[in-house]
């Protein structure tokens, strides 16, 4: 297929066979960064810079590393370093950026729509790095592809989706991508963070973490907010982690080959047990791995690397 | 320069005479002369009706001037012009200003600066509290005196049960009914929009329509204890209407009003973040907005109030969360009531005129809604027909903060008349003072 999108926003208005396309390209991508070069020349004269609104080290550091490997000029703005703290508005930071003739821009908000609210401003691309509660798409794509690779399959298998999805953008996207590849997933956690109507986007929904656990292929676990706590939608860390917690002793009870993933940075002892994490089903440092291949691609394919 | 105005051979709807016929209406000396057919006048301006619809001024109870305080989004002149293009001939403006109009300076102030505009009446609405903080009441004698028409701290509820008793009680001796924008905001927390399917796609906060319904049950209850009226604003929710259309049963001197974009707008159309869709109350599902259109038909609510809300474009063009809530309303209310309500035969052209005229001049005690002979000659002008697009007709207001920008609308106000006094004609606000916009 062609790639014609300027922008990657959401995992929501990709096809089914746009998701694909990404995991395909990001294959052709992954060698690279087992090579001793580990650089090509695909965006070399292209300017991409990430705009970071909210403290981020994973994300940032793949993005830009994935731009210096597709030979790209990368430039960093953070919120604190940049004129918003002294009023500007968004729209005025990010027109400047672009008159210093950035092509591509990669954009993590704590508001969720910012990357909507950029690109309708910009001729540059947006590349949604994380908007608020609502997508992280590069991060989803991570996910698929960490478990494509791992499974060498996607349609049909089960998904539970673990902790505090009311706020979560890895569940939002992983939730739209999985559901147009065929996927079962299932969201689990306490009622107080499971979005209303939840289930209208193709999901089920359950309370119990132990019901679930045997028959999940892959469990994804999201991290908790300490803050969340303080607004009462749950009672305490330790009363969260007894219940959606991943201990020794749960992951008794899962299929012997269930991967057990998660977005980071994890909170140990209450997402999963530390056991659990660097136990031999999880997959959490392939996903940091593959974030880098996810990303060379989606930065080749909206940078006009594909030309 | 004639003193009276001859509106001929228009079709004159007025339903608070049940009146429905092709008439000639006179307007001497501020005042409805005569109805009649065929009138024969010396010299009088002649304003040629025929083919048009004839209806008593309307009032809108709902709408924000903001000056003083924030004269960028809109000052009282350019909310008059507005209002006129609107085909409105009278506004109550609620008091969220800065200052507040918690007290009589202010309210004379507003007062004043609508009487130097000259174009349409202005009823200011007195703050509830000072401040509108819900602390401490305020001096509603002296609002009345000087010159409030009712009492409320909208943009804010009266959150604080007991105050809303007191001050229900208080503001009753004056005469002078409280209007409450119901919201409980521990349940609205920082919602943005409406909670339900739209909010959890796109991740932004919801507001429960629960947060209204709990306050609009309060006031109901409060009403029923009291035996007070009470007037519950821009109401947006099935369960508010369910609510209103109890209490009506009950026979409790409860009246609610709502506002164009909860008759004509569900939250499905929020998929691209554009904050011209953001106000509070949120716009709700498509259920909700069938059960406004349904207390609409069935009388639970009484009136159509715009709750115009002007917000200058660089405050808008900012992050989904930190937009400011609000829309201005002014002059697409009429074509949205006609093609949400009328044209589908929702409500009859008199039921809604009479929910644009009628009901806002009886719940708040205002003069006109009616044309009667001896009333005040407000008159509003109707082209049911006429075909426009919302966005090739710059605004009057100061602010352009509509979700309805891109749309077309079959129906719009041609004239506003007030005290026989042609203010608007054909879209044309006719005002020797000129415009202050900022462009």
């Amino acid at each position: 297929m062609k790639w014609n999108r300027k922008h990657l926003l959401g995992l929501e208005d990709l096809s089914q066979e746009e998701i694909e396309y990404i995991l395909k390209t990001a294959e052709s991508f992954k060698d690279i960064s087992i090579r001793p070069i580990k650089k090509v020349p695909a965006l070399r004269g292209k300017t991409i810079a990430t705009v970071f609104f909210e403290p981020s080290t994973r994300t940032r550091t793949s993005f830009e590393l994935a731009a210096k490997r597709l030979s790209a000029d990368t430039l960093s703005i953070t919120a604190i370093a940049s004129s918003v703290v002294k009023g500007e508005s968004l729209k005025d930071t990010v027109r400047n950026l672009e008159a210093l003739k950035v092509d591509c821009m990669i954009v993590r908000h704590e508001c969720s729509g910012v990357p909507h609210l950029i690109s309708r401003y910009l001729e540059a691309s947006v590349v949604n790095a994380g908007d608020g509660s609502h997508e992280h798409p590069t991060q989803a794509l991570v996910d698929l592809f960490t478990i494509l690779e791992k499974k060498k399959t996607l349609e049909g298998l089960k998904v539970v989706i673990v902790g505090d999805i009311l706020h979560s953008r890895v569940a939002r996207s992983n939730i739209f991508g999985m559901t147009k590849l065929r996927m079962n997933v299932q969201v689990v956690g306490p009622r107080t963070l499971i979005p209303k109507e939840i289930e209208r986007l193709g999901v089920s929904v359950s309370h119990r973490l132990d019901d679930v656990i045997p028959e999940a292929d892959v469990l994804m676990f999201l991290r908790i907010q300490s803050e969340r706590q303080k607004k009462n939608l749950f009672p305490s860390l330790r009363e969260y982690s007894e219940n959606y917690g991943m201990s020794i002793q749960r992951l008794k009870n899962t299929k012997p080959d269930c991967l057990i993933m998660h977005p980071g940075p994890i909170n140990r002892g209450i997402e999963l047990a530390s056991e659990v994490a660097d136990g031999p089903q999880s997959v959490i440092l392939d996903q940091v791995t593959n974030g880098l291949a996810v990303r060379m691609a989606v930065l080749f394919l909206v940078a006009g690397g594909g030309e | 320069m004639s003193t009276s105005l001859l509106i001929q051979k228009g079709r004159i709807v007025d339903p608070s005479q049940n009146i429905d016929e092709v008439l000639d209406l006179l307007i001497e000396n501020g005042k409805i002369q005569k109805i009649a057919k065929n009138i024969s006048a010396g010299e009088v301006e002649i304003f040629d009706a025929r083919g048009k619809i004839v209806a008593p001024g309307f009032i809108d109870l709902h709408v924000h001037f903001r000056e003083p305080g924030f004269e960028h989004k809109e000052t009282i002149l350019t909310g008059m012009r507005s209002a006129a293009m609107g085909g409105f001939t009278a506004v109550c403006c609620m008091p969220n200003t800065e200052p507040a109009m918690d007290e009589p300076g202010t309210v004379g102030f507003v007062l004043l600066k609508a009487k130097e505009g000259n174009l349409i009446r202005v009823y200011p609405i007195g703050a509830a509290t000072r401040g509108r903080e819900g602390k401490v009441m305020t001096e509603i004698g002296h609002l009345k005196k000087a010159g409030v028409i009712a009492i409320s701290d909208d943009g804010e509820p009266i959150y604080d049960a007991y105050m809303m008793r007191r001050v229900m009680e208080y503001a009753h001796m004056f005469g002078l009914k409280v209007i409450d924008h119901c919201e409980d905001k521990n349940l609205s927390q920082q919602g943005v929009m409406n909670e339900g399917y739209m909010s959890t796609l796109l991740g932004l906060t919801g507001i429960p329509s629960v947060a209204e319904e709990v306050m609009v049950m309060r006031d109901i209850l409060m009403s029923q204890y009291t035996q007070i009226p009470v007037h519950l604003a821009h109401l947006s929710t099935r369960g508010s209407v369910d609510l209103v259309r109890w209490a009506k049963a009950k026979g409790l001197p409860v009246t609610a009003e709502t506002a164009p974009h909860y008759f004509s707008l569900s939250d499905e159309e929020m998929t691209s973040y554009r904050t011209e869709f953001k106000m509070n109350p949120p716009l709700r599902t498509r259920e909700d907005v069938k059960a406004i259109q349904e207390g609409l038909k069935d009388g639970t609510l009484d009136a159509i109030a715009t709750d115009h809300a002007p917000h200058q474009e660089v405050e808008k063009e900012v992050e989904f969360d930190m937009a400011p809530f609000g829309i201005i309303g002014l002059e697409t209310s009429v074509g949205l009531g006609l093609n949400h309500l009328v044209h589908p035969g929702i409500l009859t052209l008199s039921k809604w005129i009479d929910k644009m005229s009628c009901r806002p001049a009886q719940i708040l005690n205002l003069p006109g809604g009616n044309l009667r002979v001896g009333e005040n000659g407000d008159v509003t002008i109707l082209d049911l027909g006429k075909e426009w697009s919302v966005g090739e007709i710059p605004f009057e207001s100061k602010s352009k903060n509509s979700p309805f920008r891109e749309i077309k609308l079959k129906g719009k106000a041609v004239g506003t008349i007030v005290g026989g006094r042609v203010v608007m004609r054909d879209g044309e606000v006719i005002s020797k003072i000129k415009d202050q916009k900022s462009k």
